[in-house]
C-alpha cells in the first residue's frame, strides 16, 4: 500500500531577499510538516527573521518558491498572510496598550451581530475560554497596558489560537520568560501540535530546542544548511553547523605587546539590563565582546562611556575614576566611542567630511568662538590621510560616501581626540568585504601603537580573528572570559546560548 | 473595591457598578461637571443666561458649529493624526453655500446641505491622500492645505461677501428654529454625534481607528488596513467641516474670505479638553463634544462673570494645560498601579 503523503504546511525553497546591496537572505529553505514543532536556529544575521517576515507578508521575496498548504502563494500584506492562516509572534509583542486584552485578541475580526454591531458579550466569553484553555488568570476586560512580557506573549498566543492558524511562528518567544512561564508556553505549543498545526520555533536556547521540537533547521549567512530530526542530532553538531566557516585569513591581527591596564570596570550593574559586569582592557589589547543581539553588550559599552546611567559599579581609566553619565568627562579622560549605528549616532551625514572629523575637537579649533572651514580642513587633513579616507575632497558630504569610508570618518573623528581607549560597536556592519579588512587592519594597527580597544561584534569570525581576549555576554552577564587560544566558535556560541541556570534577578 | 481591582480585574465587579464607577471616574463626567459649574455660576450672576428664551437658545445653538468640527477632528486625532485644515474647509464650504443660493435661486436647502458635506469630504480626500501616500506627518500636510484652501478661498471670494439678502428666508430661519426648545442646528450636531459615537464603539472600523492610534506600527503588523482607515478619518473630518460650513451660513447669515479662521485650533482644543489623547488611541467623541460646549460656553460666560474679554484666551489656555497635565498625571498613576499589581500577583 502506498504511503499517504500529506502536503507540508509550509514549504520555502531557495528564497532570497536583498535590502539595497545587502543580501539578507540568499537561499532560505524551510519545510514544515503539519503536527510538528520545527526549530529554526542560526547565528545573528543568519536570515531567520527575514525568512519569518517573508512568510508573514511583511517583506516580499526576491526569488525562490513559497508554498503554503501545497499551493504557491505570495503574500503582499500581513493581512493576506493572516487570512491564509499564518500567525506570527514577534520578538517584541505588538499590542495596543490603550485597548482591552480582549480587543487586542479580536481586533479586525470581532464577533458581530446580524446588524454588524460588535457583540461584546460573545467576545469576552470567547476570550475567557481562550484564557482558561491556556491556563492563565487574566481579566478579559483589563487593558493591555501594564501587562508583563510573559502575559503579553500569552495574548499573542491567544490571538494566534483564535485565528485558528494552521501555522504558528514564534520568534524567540522565551527570551523574556521565566522557567514556569516557559513551561506553560511549551505545554500550549505541544497541545497545538497535537491538534495537527505546524509550529516554527526560533530560539537561541538549545536545551529548549531539544526539549520542545521535533525537527531542526540550521541557517547560516542567509542560506539553508541542514534539517534533521531532533533525535538524530546533538547540540555540538548544530553549533558546528551554525558557525562552520573559515576564519583565519580575513582578519590579520598583528601581535602587539600588551601593556598596563587602561580600563577597569568593576561590578557595573543596571537593573534589568546587565548585572555585576567586571573586566579590564590593557594597552595594546583588543578585547572582543561577543554574544547574541540583545544580550546587553552595547548597553554595557554605552554605560562605560557615560551615555547611559548605571545603578552600581565603577569605571576607572588609567587608574582614575570616570564619573558616571558624563560622556564629556569620558572623552576628556581619554575614551572614544564609535557607536553601532553610525548614520544615526556617529555622523552628521549632511555635514562635510572635515566637519565630521573635527566634530569632537571643535572647541579646541575655534578662535574667539568662531570656527572657520579653513581651520576645520587644516585639522582634518592629517587624520583623513592617515586612514586613507577615499573622498574627492574634504568638503564632500558624508552622506554620499560608502559605508566603509563613513566608518573611517567616524574613527578619524575620535582619533583626533588622541584617545587611550577606543570602544567600537559593530565596526564592520554594513561594510563590504574589502573595506572590512581595511577597518580590521586599522584597529590592529591602533592596538599595535598601544591603544586599548574594546570591540563589540556580532560576527563571530571577526571577534575570533581580531580579539586578544573574548568576553561572552549572555542576558546581561559575562559567562566566559576566553583567551585567544581558547576562543573557538563552539566555545563562544556555547557560552552565549546556555540558558540561565537560575532566575535572573528582577 | 479598590481602584487597582477595577483596573486589573474589572470583570469581578458587577456590570452596574462598573458602569456607574466608570462613568463617575470618566473624563466626560469631569468636564461635564465643569460645564455645569460654569453655567450655574453665570446663571447665578444673571438668570437670563439660561432662563430666557434667547439665553437658552444661544446656550445650545452657539456650540453647534464647533461641535460638528470637533467631532470630525476627534476621529482624526484618535488615529494619531491631526487636521489643521478644517477652518479653511469650513470657510470654503460657507462661501460655496452662499454662492449656490445666489447663483441658483430656488435650490432645495437639503441639496445644499448635501453639497456642503460632499464638498468637505472631497477636501478631506486631498488631506487623506497626501497623508497616507506620502507618509508625511499630518501636522505638516494639513498645515499646508490649511493655507492652500484659505488661499483658494481668498482668490475666489476676494472682498466679496455673502449677506443675509443672498440667502433665502427659509434657510436663515433654520438658524433660529427650535424643536421642543432645542435648536434645529444643534439637533443636527447631536445626531451626527450619536452616529459617530455609535460607529466608534460598535463597528469594527471604529475600533480599528483606536487600535491604529494606540500603536500604528503594531496595527500594520497586525494586518489592519491602516492607510484606508486613516484616509477614511480625514474624509469624515472634511465632510463634517463642510457640513459645518453650511450650518455657519444658516446661523450667522454671512460668509467672507476669513470665515472659520482659527477654528481648527479651537477644534483641537475641544478634543484635547474632552479627554482624547493627542497621540491617539483613547478618549471618546462624547468627551470632544462636551469639550466643544465647554469652550463656547466659557467664552459666553466670562463677560457675565465680570472677567474682561482679553482674559478669555488665557482661560482657555489654562483649561488645555490643566487637562493635559491632569491626563499625564492620571496616566502615570494608572500605569504605576498596573505594574505594581503585577508584583502582587
Amino acid at each position: 500500500m502506498a504511503e499517504q503523503r500529506v502536503d507540508p504546511t509550509l514549504e520555502l525553497r531557495d528564497v532570497s531577499k536583498s535590502f539595497g546591496s545587502v543580501a539578507a537572505l540568499r537561499a532560505g529553505t524551510l519545510v514544515v510538516e503539519p503536527g510538528m514543532i520545527h526549530a529554526l536556529v542560526g547565528e545573528n544575521g543568519a536570515g531567520k527573521s527575514t525568512l519569518v517576515k517573508i512568510v508573514a507578508g511583511v517583506h516580499q521575496r526576491d526569488g525562490g518558491t513559497f508554498r503554503f498548504q501545497g499551493r504557491d502563494v505570495d503574500f503582499a500584506t500581513t493581512a493576506a498572510a493572516k487570512d491564509a492562516g499564518i500567525a506570527v509572534i514577534y520578538q517584541e509583542p505588538t499590542l495596543f496598550p490603550d485597548l482591552s486584552v480582549t480587543e487586542n485578541i479580536f481586533m479586525g475580526r470581532q464577533p458581530v451581530t446580524a446588524s454588524r454591531r460588535i457583540d461584546r458579550a460573545a467576545m469576552y466569553a470567547e476570550a475567557e475560554g481562550l484564557f482558561t484553555r491556556l491556563g492563565v488568570h487574566l481579566d478579559p476586560r483589563r487593558t493591555a497596558l501594564g501587562l508583563s512580557i510573559a502575559d503579553q506573549q500569552i495574548i499573542e498566543i491567544a490571538k494566534a489560537i483564535s485565528l485558528d492558524a494552521s501555522l504558528l511562528i514564534m520568534d524567540e518567544p522565551t527570551a523574556a520568560l521565566s522557567g514556569i512561564e516557559v513551561e506553560r508556553l511549551f505545554a500550549v505549543a505541544r497541545s497545538l501540535r497535537d491538534e495537527g498545526r505546524a509550529l516554527v520555533f526560533i530560539s537561541h536556547r538549545f536545551d529548549e530546542v531539544f526539549a520542545l521540537c521535533d525537527t531542526v533547521t540550521v541557517m547560516r549567512d542567509g542560506s539553508y544548511v541542514s534539517t534533521d530530526r531532533i533525535e538524530d542530532t546533538s547540540v555540538a553538531e548544530i553549533v558546528s553547523r551554525m558557525v562552520g566557516r573559515e576564519v583565519a585569513e580575513l582578519f590579520p591581527k598583528t601581535p602587539a605587546t600588551i601593556g598596563d591596564v587602561v580600563l577597569e570596570v568593576q561590578g557595573l550593574t543596571t537593573a534589568g539590563v546587565f548585572h555585576d559586569v567586571s573586566f579590564q582592557v590593557r594597552a595594546g589589547e583588543i578585547l572582543g565582546l561577543a554574544g547574541l543581539v540583545g544580550a546587553g553588550r552595547s548597553e554595557i559599552a554605552r554605560a562605560v562611556f557615560g551615555v547611559d546611567r548605571y545603578d552600581a559599579g565603577s569605571v576607572r581609566l588609567l587608574g582614575r575614576d570616570v564619573p558616571p553619565h558624563q560622556p564629556r568627562s569620558s572623552i576628556r579622560a581619554g575614551m572614544a566611542f564609535v557607536p553601532e549605528d553610525r548614520r544615526q549616532q556617529g555622523l552628521v551625514t549632511e555635514g562635510s567630511v572635515a566637519r565630521n572629523i573635527t566634530g569632537v575637537i571643535r572647541s579646541g579649533l575655534a578662535r574667539a568662538g568662531i570656527l572657520t572651514s579653513r581651520a576645520e580642513n587644516a585639522a582634518a587633513v592629517p587624520w583623513a590621510r592617515r586612514l586613507e579616507v577615499k573622498t574627492g575632497a574634504l568638503d564632500m558630504h558624508a552622506t554620499t560616501m560608502s559605508g566603509g569610508n563613513q566608518q573611517k570618518v567616524v574613527i578619524a573623528k575620535w582619533l583626533a581626540t588622541r584617545p587611550k581607549l577606543l570602544i567600537i560597536d559593530e565596526p564592520t556592519r554594513g561594510i563590504d568585504v574589502g573595506t572590512k579588512a581595511e577597518v580590521h587592519r586599522l584597529l590592529s594597527e591602533l592596538a599595535g601603537q598601544g591603544m586599548a580597544v574594546l570591540m563589540i561584534s556580532s560576527e563571530l569570525p571577526e571577534v575570533l580573528g581580531m580579539a586578544d581576549r573574548v568576553l561572552v555576554v549572555r542576558e546581561g552577564e559575562i559567562t566566559a572570559d576566553l583567551d585567544r587560544s581558547d576562543a573557538t566558535p563552539e566555545s563562544v556560541m556555547t557560552a552565549a546560548t546556555r540558558s540561565a541556570d537560575s532566575e535572573p534577578a528582577a | 473595591m479598590s481602584t487597582t481591582e477595577l483596573l486589573v480585574e474589572p470583570s469581578r465587579v458587577s456590570p452596574v457598578q462598573r458602569a456607574v464607577v466608570g462613568a463617575f471616574r470618566s473624563r466626560e463626567f469631569a468636564i461635564a461637571a465643569v460645564l455645569v459649574l460654569v453655567v450655574a455660576a453665570a446663571t447665578f450672576k444673571s438668570s437670563s443666561f439660561v432662563f430666557s428664551h434667547d439665553g437658552w437658545r444661544d446656550l445650545l445653538l452657539s456650540p453647534s458649529l464647533l461641535l460638528l468640527v470637533a467631532i470630525g477632528e476627534m476621529v482624526v486625532i484618535v488615529t494619531r493624526n491631526v487636521d489643521l485644515s478644517v477652518g479653511s474647509t469650513l470657510g470654503l464650504s460657507a462661501y460655496l453655500t452662499g454662492r449656490l443660493f445666489t447663483d441658483h435661486p430656488g435650490i432645495p436647502i437639503l441639496l445644499v446641505f448635501v453639497i456642503g458635506l460632499v464638498f468637505g469630504a472631497l477636501l478631506g480626500c486631498i488631506n487623506g491622500l497626501l497623508v497616507t501616500v506620502f507618509q508625511v506627518p499630518a501636522l505638516v500636510i494639513t498645515l499646508g492645505t490649511m493655507y492652500a484652501f484659505r488661499g483658494a478661498l481668498v482668490h475666489w471670494a476676494g472682498s466679496k461677501q455673502i449677506y443675509a439678502s443672498n440667502l433665502p428666508d427659509s434657510f436663515q430661519n433654520l438658524g433660529t428654529e427650535q424643536i421642543l426648545t432645542i435648536p434645529v442646528l444643534t439637533i443636527v450636531g447631536l445626531a451626527v454625534l450619536v452616529l459617530v459615537g455609535y460607529y466608534l464603539w460598535n463597528a469594527r472600523g471604529g475600533r480599528e481607528l483606536y487600535a491604529i492610534g494606540s500603536d500604528p506600527e503594531a496595527a500594520g503588523l497586525y494586518g489592519l488596513p491602516v492607510a484606508r482607515r486613516v484616509f477614511g478619518a480625514f474624509v469624515v473630518c472634511g465632510a463634517l467641516a463642510g457640513l459645518a460650513g453650511v450650518v455657519q451660513d444658516a446661523r450667522y447669515s454671512t460668509a467672507t474670505s476669513s470665515t472659520g479662521q482659527g477654528l481648527e485650533l479651537q477644534a483641537v482644543a475641544a478634543v484635547v479638553i474632552g479627554g482624547v489623547a493627542i497621540f491617539g488611541g483613547s478618549g471618546s467623541v462624547y468627551g470632544a463634544a462636551i469639550g466643544a460646549f465647554l469652550l463656547i460656553t466659557i467664552n459666553a460666560a466670562l463677560p457675565i462673570l465680570g472677567i474682561p474679554e482679553f482674559w478669555q484666551n488665557a482661560v482657555v489656555g489654562v483649561l488645555i494645560l490643566g487637562s493635559i497635565c491632569l491626563d499625564r498625571f492620571l496616566a502615570q498613576r494608572r500605569t504605576h498601579r498596573l505594574i505594581e499589581s503585577r508584583d502582587d500577583a
